[in-house]
């Protein structure tokens, strides 16, 4: 018999909070995924929430893509608020 | 130590000027500190010993559930059958992050079982040792998951990045391994003389394998230089091993038990314990598969795994039949 396929597993760790990736398993099915992440993943109170997800079925950009994807914000400081400097008096901005 | 004396495959260590291209790049980036992840280029050698390495060490961590699980039904107390429970558990866990680490480097965990099961992959030395009274429980827990915590500490800052995020989980729940040991110890050891006794037998049971878990000292071993080079092994084997002693041996004359080594002296120059001679014959004998339990350890790995067939086949089948299927 072959090999249970792979699960990502995501973890939301309070209400509020985005699932965040934690792990990955094997599993039969979606409900057995959930069962066993919840059995790995949760047993310290880590979280409320549980999403799997099939591991083949992740689209992943590709490390060769970093410069063309990543670099073009590089050059983009003003982007970000610190870049303009406040005058003398303001105290909140 | 939970991998030990990990082979890279490697003659000799090249220097930075030697290599070119791609492996050359991939060495600039581990020596400026940035994480090697599964989709990035790598050298086949790196990724053969990480895939050793990652084995071994979930290997160690599944079969380390055996000698605990012997006490599981005869804990003294509901608490401490809980606790166990906890423990034990948590080592499944902690092999199974471990399996997955490994899986992102292009090998299958039953594949990995399976060099496990045929004797082509090794687990830590520690766990072939038997577990013969209930202060054995408490003398793992302190010693070998204290070792282990030492051990793994600095691999949270290794360069392979699953592998390194699988010890960050790891060392959060082994802190609890250690403590709930040490508790166990503390405990017989302040009991009545029966108790006592048995505490310091456990102790002398447990604390050269202990010791040795770290592997020899590296020496000239160019698998040792190269895993270094990698930043896949962060401190030399003997600096482990003096940080587990500098701080375990105050721990043990704490509750009043004794270290079982006549040459065991601070030394003040140094500023660490220094100890007598290990045995390497007997590590060297365990490793080669000759001590005391590791017949019986693969043949219970061996025989859960058969015997859980049916169970893997079934979940299988079931899946495959409502595969589709609207919820």
């Amino acid at each position: 018999m072959k090999e249970w396929p792979l699960w990502e597993v995501f973890i939301r760790s309070s209400h509020g909070l985005a699932h965040k990736h934690v792990g990955s398993l094997r599993a039969a099915d979606a409900e057995m995924a959930i069962g066993n992440a919840r059995d790995v993943y949760t047993r310290r109170n880590e979280g409320v929430s549980i999403w799997v997800v099939r591991a083949a079925d992740i689209a992943a950009s590709s490390p060769g893509d970093k410069e063309p994807l990543f670099d073009p914000a590089r050059s983009k400081v003003y982007r970000h608020p610190t870049f303009f400097e406040l005058i003398d008096g303001v105290k909140h901005m | 130590m939970y991998a030990q004396m990990v082979d890279t495959g490697v003659q000799r260590v090249l220097d930075a000027a030697e290599l070119e291209g791609d492996e050359r790049r991939f060495q600039d980036r581990i020596d400026a500190g940035i994480r090697v992840e599964p989709e990035d280029w790598m050298p086949e050698s790196y990724r053969r010993t990480l895939v050793r390495q990652i084995s071994q060490h979930a290997h160690s961590e599944v079969v380390g559930m055996l000698p605990e699980g012997n006490w599981i039904t005869r804990a003294p107390s509901l608490l401490r059958k809980a606790t166990l429970l906890a423990k034990v558990q948590d080592e499944g866990g902690h092999g199974l992050y471990l399996y997955a680490a490994a899986e992102t480097l292009g090998v299958s965990r039953d594949d990995l079982i399976d060099a496990l099961h045929a004797g082509k992959a090794k687990y830590s030395s520690i766990f072939n040792y038997p577990t013969l009274t209930w202060a054995d429980i408490g003398a793992i827990g302190w010693l070998v998951d204290g070792a282990a915590i030492i051990n793994q500490i600095p691999l949270c800052r290794c360069s392979y990045g699953p592998y390194g995020r699988a010890m960050v989980r790891v060392c959060k729940e082994e802190s609890f391994h250690q403590r709930q040991g040490y508790d166990i110890m503390t405990r017989l050891a302040q009991g009545s003389e029966a108790q006592r006794r048995m505490a310091q037998d456990a102790l002398n049971r447990w604390w050269w394998p202990a010791v040795m878990m770290f592997g020899p000292p590296d020496g000239e071993s160019v698998h040792s230089a190269q895993s270094a080079a990698w930043r896949i092994k962060l401190h030399s084997n003997d600096d482990l091993r003096q940080r587990f002693i500098d701080q375990t041996v105050p721990q043990a004359e704490l509750i009043g038990l004794t270290i079982p080594d006549a040459d065991l002296r601070w030394n003040e120059e140094r500023g660490h314990y220094d100890i007598g001679p290990i045995d390497w014959e007997e590590f060297y004998s365990v490793v080669r598969g000759d001590g005391p339990c590791n017949r019986e350890r693969l043949a219970a790995r061996k025989s859960a795994w058969d015997r859980g067939a049916w169970v893997r086949d079934a979940a299988a089948a079931h899946a495959a039949k409502h595969a589709g299927e609207q919820k």
